[in-house]
């Protein structure tokens, strides 16, 4: 399965998605989505609550299946993208097994991926170290802090390098300053990786902060309204008192207030 | 560093709680003893008579009962302490009921996974797992026995089964609950690494529902003390905690203290399997338990 440098990673056609279809409890989530996420890129989802976005990451995954059009993954289907576990998940809530140590948490893809021992043992110790979490791996979950159990999530969805990120709102429970210190660490490890990451947050500076691309959708049906694109080059601390950093925000907010709804 | 001096102190501290609830069981008795000999078996200052008689027939004093425990009595051609006679028979009480246990939990478990699998076998299973429990032991036990003997089973595998039969269903309801209580974040991380539903089922859902097992598998113990001397009595075995106190309590007329004896016997039993189980379940569950921050 051979992908060109110009293979997109996502590609989303015409993709419809009702829920409850046929009974009458209808619900119109996505309409007349397309769009096309680059190799590489880190693109953004923003819109007010009920506007889709999390649906969309789950059609991605193939955790659900659209009512029309078609999704690829890498030039596959997103089914085959998910039985071939192309892609890794991180969820608003941690997610861990509280019954395994950390480094069990981050090895259960690769167990699951039939890896030795050694080999598993051998990758938990780089992407705990990834993660700047060395000294914990034989720590339960419970025995973590919020931001750091969601770093072992995040170091459990990379642990098999899959060229594809989906993250829901994952620093959405953290509170500020971790959720900063988080957003430079997550910005860091893409740099590292070179993995594409689909990231949904209704936060404006957090997508202003991490993206290459910012979409905005708009509510019910949710539809593409606008696609931002971001230039603040590298991201230090600093760049969070950029004037541009606050124009992107600006172009953000300005957008999701024509969308009109609640973020 | 404290973690094994805090299990001593654990232990130690149910040890005391246990000594505690003895000596208020036998002040309470006595002191309902007491004032209903004062009073000539009413409630003090009124012609109400007390719920349960006070005579030494009735409630014979906790002292009796703990000197009848060191008396001898005679088991064949020897003679023995009451209290070694009794965990004699304890021990084959014991290993019908542990037979019993291990088999309605896997049974129980077993259950809960095809309910767990087949949306269909929980609706038809379900009522009659539920409806299984009002049938009364003391009817179905012959049917058992009668059936074992055609089968030209021993007896230890009829009471057994009876056993069985009172223990698989806490197991079976709480396993279920268990199975099914991992969140949808975790089926979604699962069903994100396609992994086929076995693959779910031990990597997930089966480590999820052991803090739902081990209170379930208590009361199960117990229960499979409480099956095998049900069994016991009414297949007429010559061993066992469950003649023992058949024999005592036809004699229960002249020599209460015999058949208080070995209901403490029987207590005592209930106890020890319900404090392994506790202790199993501190060494599969401690390591997740401690919480810190």
């Amino acid at each position: 399965m051979s992908t060109g440098a110009d293979t997109p990673a996502v590609q989303v056609d015409d993709v419809d998605m009702v829920f409850n279809e046929g009974s009458g409890g209808e619900v119109a989530a996505l309409s007349g989505i397309n769009l096309t996420i680059r190799a590489g890129e880190f693109v953004t989802l923003i819109g007010p609550s009920g506007c889709g976005k999390s649906t969309f990451l789950r059609l991605v995954a193939d955790l659900l299946t659209p009512t029309a059009g078609s999704i690829s993954v890498f030039g596959q289907s997103a089914h085959e993208s998910r039985t071939g576990q192309d892609y890794g998940m991180v969820f608003q809530h941690a997610g861990l097994f509280d019954w395994r140590k950390v480094k069990a948490n981050i090895e259960l893809p690769l167990e699951l991926r039939g890896w030795s021992k050694a080999d598993r043992a051998a990758r938990s110790a780089e992407m705990l170290d990834l993660v700047k979490l060395d000294e914990f791996g034989d720590l339960y979950p419970r025995q973590l802090s919020g931001g750091m159990q969601q770093r072992v999530s995040i170091a459990r969805a990379l642990s098999f390098e899959p060229r594809l990120l989906l993250m829901d709102e994952p620093f959405g429970a953290l509170d500020e300053m971790t959720r900063e210190h988080m957003q430079s660490e997550l910005l860091r490890i893409w740099g590292e990786t070179g993995t594409t990451v689909v990231f949904v947050t209704h936060s404006i500076s957090e997508a202003a902060f991490l993206s290459n691309r910012v979409i905005v959708l708009s509510p019910r049906p949710g539809r593409v309204h606008s696609i931002i694109d971001v230039d603040l080059g590298e991201r230090t601390p600093d760049t969070r008192e950029d004037p541009d950093f606050f124009t992107a925000a600006t172009t953000i907010r300005e957008a999701l207030r024509s969308v009109g709804g609640a973020v | 560093m404290s973690a094994r001096s805090e299990t001593a102190t654990k232990a130690l501290r149910s040890v005391v709680t246990a000594a505690l609830a003895i000596i208020l069981i036998v002040l309470v008795w006595e002191g309902y003893k007491w004032t209903g000999q004062q009073t000539g078996g009413t409630w003090p200052g009124t012609g109400i008579e007390l719920p349960v008689s006070t005579d030494d027939i009735i409630m014979p004093h906790a002292s009796d009962i703990a000197a009848e425990l060191v008396s001898d009595i005679r088991d064949g051609r020897s003679t023995l302490p009451l209290s070694v006679f009794l965990l004699k028979k304890a021990w084959f009480t014991l290993q019908e009921a542990a037979i019993g246990f291990f088999l309605g939990s896997v049974i129980g478990i077993g259950l809960a996974v095809l309910m767990l699998r087949w949306r269909v076998a929980e609706r038809g299973l379900l009522p009659w797992i539920n409806v299984s429990q009002t049938v009364p032991l003391i009817a179905l036990a012959p049917i058992i026995v009668t059936w074992g003997r055609n089968q030209g089973l021993p007896d230890i595998v009829s009471i057994s089964l009876i056993s069985t039969y009172l223990t698989f269903f806490p197991v079976a309801v709480s396993a279920l609950r268990g199975l099914q209580s991992p969140d949808s974040a975790h089926v979604e991380l699962m069903r994100s690494y396609a992994a086929p539903w076995r693959t779910t089922l031990f990597k997930l859902r089966l480590p999820a529902a052991r803090p739902y097992l081990f209170p379930a598998f208590k009361i199960a113990a117990t229960l499979s003390v409480v099956g095998a001397i049900v069994g016991e009595i009414s297949i007429g075995t010559k061993t066992g905690l469950g003649r023992a106190i058949l024999e005592f309590a036809q004699r229960y007329a002249v020599w209460p203290e015999r058949l208080y004896a070995s209901v403490v016997g029987a207590a005592v039993l209930g106890l020890f399997v319900f404090g392994m189980i506790s202790l199993a379940e501190r060494l599969v569950l401690r390591r997740t338990d401690e919480v810190v921050a």
